[in-house]
């Protein structure tokens, strides 16, 4: 099979197609590599880094990077722990992001994400930014002070809704996701099913109405770290 | 040789996490077998007796006082542990951060829809403590040795967490007693 190629992640040797980024490569591999802004079904972002392995000697955005044959994966080392610990670290100081009283508690990637590091506190100071919430549309809103900039809402709507609603506007600390009309969501053609809502992996773009649906204990990542259910199919498939 | 001692104190927080705290139920009676209670609202000990060896702090750092009694603590105990999401995080008292403080003045004593304040004054009594310009959280103020988060952290986070500082252990906590909400 000449579109085969062989790599290697923490030592193990792993056979993939030709063409395949490193992420998936591993996930088909039931290894896991902590991800925010990348889903499944949409183009690759490659902007939070938190995938971040080292790649024949390189940080590089597993991601987004291609596997080329007889490449070195560094996925758990200390180094690359490190690396995603402080960006995960960093998203919460430059947000203002309120676990105790947020609707997607339990189901967020970004505290599971914590959850999975262990991050009890943050080493950074807060930065408190002041953020505006789009509150205008009957079922939907964006709360800009729990969004950490994926853009997997605005890719899922795009390619996956085919809508054009939702877009970045600005730069640097100003930077953030606008509505794609004048006076914000109410105005646009966004919808309570669309998958774009289900794509936002924090509390930023949430339905209305329906808030804490689901008790404590019985969340998404309340007794199991975010990844397991990939690590869990490679030890079912190696039994 | 007598019993190691805790020292606890609520800043702005909500008490919650005194209450989680009391919330080990008769592991209470576990724990005063391995230590005394100093200063703390749960016995109403005002003043630190001496050095204690672990100190409970509860809440972020909202006014002047706060930030007194954080570093008394400091001071007193060998180690210092922030407790809940206000202590790590400033919690929701730190909602106040991305409005001026002077606005938030101005809503709560003159302007907020509910308030009757015929003189229009906001409070400036010297008995009353000053607040600061934001709320922090304590390890920006002090140095923290240990952060349990949580709002607030379960019984058994904090039970497990002293008992194992108690006996020189690593406080190596479970997935599920790391929590933020």
């Amino acid at each position: 099979m000449s579109n085969t190629i062989t790599f290697s992640i923490d030592g193990k040797e792993i056979e993939c197609k030709a063409g395949r980024t490193i992420l998936d490569a591993a996930e088909e591999n039931g290894i896991y590599i902590p991800r925010l802004c990348h889903r499944k079904g949409v183009s690759p972002h490659g902007s939070c880094r938190v995938c971040t392995v080292i790649a024949n000697g390189k940080p590089m955005a597993a991601c987004t990077t291609p596997v080329t044959p007889g490449m070195v994966v560094e996925n758990d080392a200390e180094e690359v722990t490190a690396m995603r610990k402080a960006i995960i670290e960093m998203l919460f100081v430059e947000g203002n992001h309120f676990c105790m009283f947020c609707e997607k508690s339990g189901n967020c990637e970004l505290q599971a994400l914590a959850y999975r590091f262990g991050i009890a506190a943050p080493r950074y100071p807060y930065l408190f930014p002041h953020r505006e919430i789009d509150f205008g549309h009957p079922d939907v809103f964006i709360d800009h002070n729990r969004c950490i900039l994926c853009a997997r809402c605005i890719r899922t709507s795009r390619e996956i809704d085919g809508k054009e609603v939702l877009g970045f506007v600005e730069r640097g600390p100003r930077k953030k996701v606008a509505a794609n009309a004048e006076h914000g969501l109410r105005e646009t053609e966004i919808a309570v099913g669309d998958e774009a809502m289900a794509a936002c992996p924090v509390g930023a773009l949430m339905p209305k109405h329906v808030g804490y649906q689901v008790p404590i204990g019985k969340r998404e990542f309340d007794h199991e770290p975010i990844g397991s259910d990939i690590e869990k199919e490679a030890k079912a498939s190696t039994k | 040789m007598s019993k190691p001692k805790i020292a606890t104190a609520s800043l702005a927080g909500c008490f919650g996490c005194h209450m989680s705290l009391l919330d080990i139920d008769e592991r209470i009676l576990d724990l005063v077998e391995l230590v005394d209670f100093d200063k703390s609202p749960i016995n109403d000990l005002k003043k630190f007796t001496g050095k204690v060896q672990i100190g409970l702090i509860e809440g972020g750092c909202s006014t002047d006082e706060n930030v007194q009694v954080l570093r008394d603590f400091r001071r007193h105990c060998e180690i210092l542990i922030s407790v809940g999401d206000c202590a790590t995080q400033g919690g929701i008292p730190a909602m106040r951060n991305t409005v001026p403080l002077l606005e938030c003045l101005e809503e709560a004593y003159c302007n907020g829809p509910t308030v009757y304040n015929p003189s229009g004054a906001i409070p400036n009594d010297p008995e009353v403590p000053l607040l600061l310009d934001k709320v922090y959280p304590c390890h920006e103020v002090v140095k923290i040795d240990y952060f349990l988060p949580g709002c607030p952290p379960s019984a058994d986070t904090l039970f497990q967490a002293i008992v194992a500082l108690l006996k020189n252990e690593p406080v190596d906590l479970p997935y599920e007693l790391i929590k933020y909400d």
